[in-house]
């Protein structure tokens, strides 16, 4: 599903060079379950974003699905993060104006779905994510694992193979936190590639497969 | 992004986004409107002047004692102060071209006119009996200073409308006699009211035989002569001999101006349509500030939203996507400022017309449609900038952004 060979990412900051990740070699299988620790300034929210075509490795091949995407254009990038890949953020990134149902609408609205199939498929998702009662309200209406459910609904609207989330817990207390965790188990059980990026031991425990970084490089592989 | 998406998503976020929406919408408007309002104006005063000049005439032609080349001003304005003067007999003269339907001499004075226990000054003017038709004026009562052979020369005076009742508040004026400056004359008729035309209000004057005119103000010479030609196809040739004839009688001196009423419309309408064309221009510059404003909101909108921007391309957004969405907003906003500044304008116009009833205040239709267009094309342009940075957003700086 995922594979990546050699890829390293340097960052410019004034005159210094900040090495974010240094020849990573990596291979995510699908239906992986996998969580990403390290501390801050590890690399591993970067390695996050390369993997799902939202920044650019310096060097290296990165092949998804067993074609390089590595040097697709803007467009086309922009096409498989829209058919393959779903995010979740810590901080949700809901737009306030829009709705709980026209939040999660977004990404059909960019894929060109039909009117009349998005509202069924709308539907479908706010009952599946037990939502069905704040469709019509807005990000401020809503409680901080209302909005998270909202925004792996719309995450996950377009069916993606591979769902990243980077700190999906960061911002709700623990036991709401649980119940996120459990709703995106509950996806990779259906068969999603599920990555999840974390502080949290006890969160990272939980994956099938650990991979602890340091100083942009992988310290430990584990299943 | 289908085209129905892309417009329906950016006109919920321009609907969103009120006061901001509003505000430019508001600025737009104005400068719409201004162009709008003041072409309005313009295209009336020019309406204006051309109908006052209609309604003395357009087969009419001025012949003025004096160069307007050598005199520098306005030649025969000061009365018995000019290089050579006009004489009856020219004015004779000019009446036997056969391109002329009639003529006029004129004289124009100041004398106190009395009756029945009343004086006031009066503005006398002399003449002969073709001024009437020359002058698109009519007759209310009576007869006006009869063509009958001796009866021109009588001692006879018309009265404007306003003064014969002014003078005789209570039956008819003609009949009466009344005394203008130190001569006696009697009332042959009284003028239809015809209210100011070109600065000269002719219910305010009186008219008697341009010889009387002559006795009364002590000169032999004319303020101008008046002919009207057969038809507009004779106004050159009978410019051009006119001139020719009035040299000949003034020893081979180009010493009179002949003016067309065509000329001098043609010259008025120049004139007022390059006013016209200036205001518009004045008016378009606010227009211009009303981009800047659609520029500056649009970039802070673009700051506003970075993590929204952020969003969009992780979620599959192409860059084209979010440059056509920041563009579809500028567009709503110009077409809503510009319909708005549309009515506004037109509203402005009504109201115009309302207060002042005699001026055409109505607004050019390229003025009403290239104001709106401006509007459009300056809101498109001024957004494409903030378009394009949007656009340009690294989404993993935007979605760390707050």
């Amino acid at each position: 599903m995922i594979h990546l060979s050699a890829i390293s990412r340097v960052f410019h900051m004034g005159d210094q060079d900040v090495s974010a990740l240094t020849r990573i070699n990596l291979e995510i299988l699908p239906g992986d379950y996998v969580s990403i620790m390290g501390p801050s300034g590890s690399g591993k929210s970067t390695l996050l974003n390369i993997m799902g075509l939202l920044d650019r490795p310096d060097s290296g091949r990165y092949e998804l699905d067993g074609k390089d995407v590595t040097d697709l254009s803007e467009t086309e990038q922009a096409r498989v993060r829209r058919e393959k890949i779903g995010f979740v953020f810590q901080s949700f990134h809901l737009v306030p104006r829009l709705t709980a149902a026209e939040n999660i609408e977004l990404p059909l609205i960019l894929e060109g779905v039909p009117p009349a199939e998005r509202r069924s498929r709308i539907h479908e998702a706010l009952v599946g994510f037990n939502l069905a009662d704040r469709a019509g309200h807005r990000p401020a209406e809503l409680s901080g694992g209302q909005r998270q459910r909202v925004a792996i609904a719309r995450a996950t609207i377009l069916r993606p193979t591979a769902l990243l989330a980077d700190e999906p817990t960061g911002n709700l207390d623990h036991r709401i936190g649980a119940e996120v965790m459990a709703l995106l188990e509950g996806l990779h059980h259906a068969g999603t590639t599920l990555i999840v990026v974390t502080h949290d031991r006890e969160l990272g425990a939980r994956a099938h497969r650990h991979i602890a970084m340091r100083d942009g490089e992988i310290v430990e592989d584990k299943t | 992004m289908k085209l129905y998406d892309m417009l329906r998503f950016s006109l919920q976020t321009v609907a969103s986004y009120r006061t901001r929406s509003l505000l430019i919408v508001l600025a737009m408007a104005i400068g719409v409107a201004a162009v709008v309002v003041l072409t309005a104006l313009g295209e009336g005063a020019r309406q204006y002047v051309v109908r006052q000049f209609t309604s003395i005439g357009t087969n009419l032609i001025v012949v003025l004692p004096g160069r307007a080349e050598t005199s520098g001003g306005f030649p025969g304005a000061a009365l018995g102060e000019t290089p050579r003067d006009l004489t009856l007999e020219d004015a004779r003269a000019l009446g036997h071209l056969p391109q002329v339907r009639r003529y006029a001499p004129l004289n124009v004075g100041v004398a106190e006119l009395a009756a029945s226990a009343r004086l006031r000054e009066v503005t006398v003017l002399g003449s002969t009996a073709d001024v009437l038709p020359i002058r698109h004026m009519d007759l209310a009562q009576g007869s006006f200073l009869s063509r009958e052979k001796g009866m021109e020369r009588s001692a006879q005076i018309v009265l404007g409308a306003k003064l014969a009742r002014e003078f005789f508040p209570q039956g008819s004026a003609v009949g009466q006699r009344v005394r203008l400056g130190d001569r006696r004359f009697l009332v042959s008729g009284v003028l239809e009211p015809q209210g100011e035309s070109m600065g000269f209000n002719s219910d305010e004057i009186v008219i008697i035989p341009i010889d009387y005119a002559q006795a009364l103000f002590n000169t032999s010479s004319l303020f101008r002569i008046l002919v009207e030609t057969k038809s507009r196809g004779d106004l050159a040739s009978a410019k051009d001999a006119i001139s020719e004839i009035m040299k000949q009688r003034h020893d081979g001196e180009e010493d009179v101006t002949v003016i067309t009423q065509d000329a001098v419309l043609a010259t008025f309408d120049r004139i007022l349509q390059a006013l016209t064309l200036g205001v518009a221009g004045i008016a378009a510059i606010s227009l211009a500030v009303a981009g800047i404003l659609v520029m500056n909101v649009m970039l802070v909108a673009v700051s506003q939203r970075t993590s929204e921007i952020g969003l969009l391309k992780a979620i599959g957004a192409p860059s084209a996507d979010v440059h056509h969405l920041f563009l579809a907003e500028a567009l709503w906003l110009s077409l809503a400022g510009g319909v708005a500044g549309f009515l506004l304008g037109q509203l402005g116009s009504l109201l115009i017309r309302l207060a002042y009833p005699q001026l055409p205040a109505w607004p050019p239709l390229w003025a009403s449609i290239g104001g709106v267009a401006v509007a459009f094309l300056t809101g498109v342009l001024a957004s494409l900038l903030p378009a394009a940075r949007a656009a340009r957003l690294d989404p993993v700086q935007a979605l760390s952004r707050k």
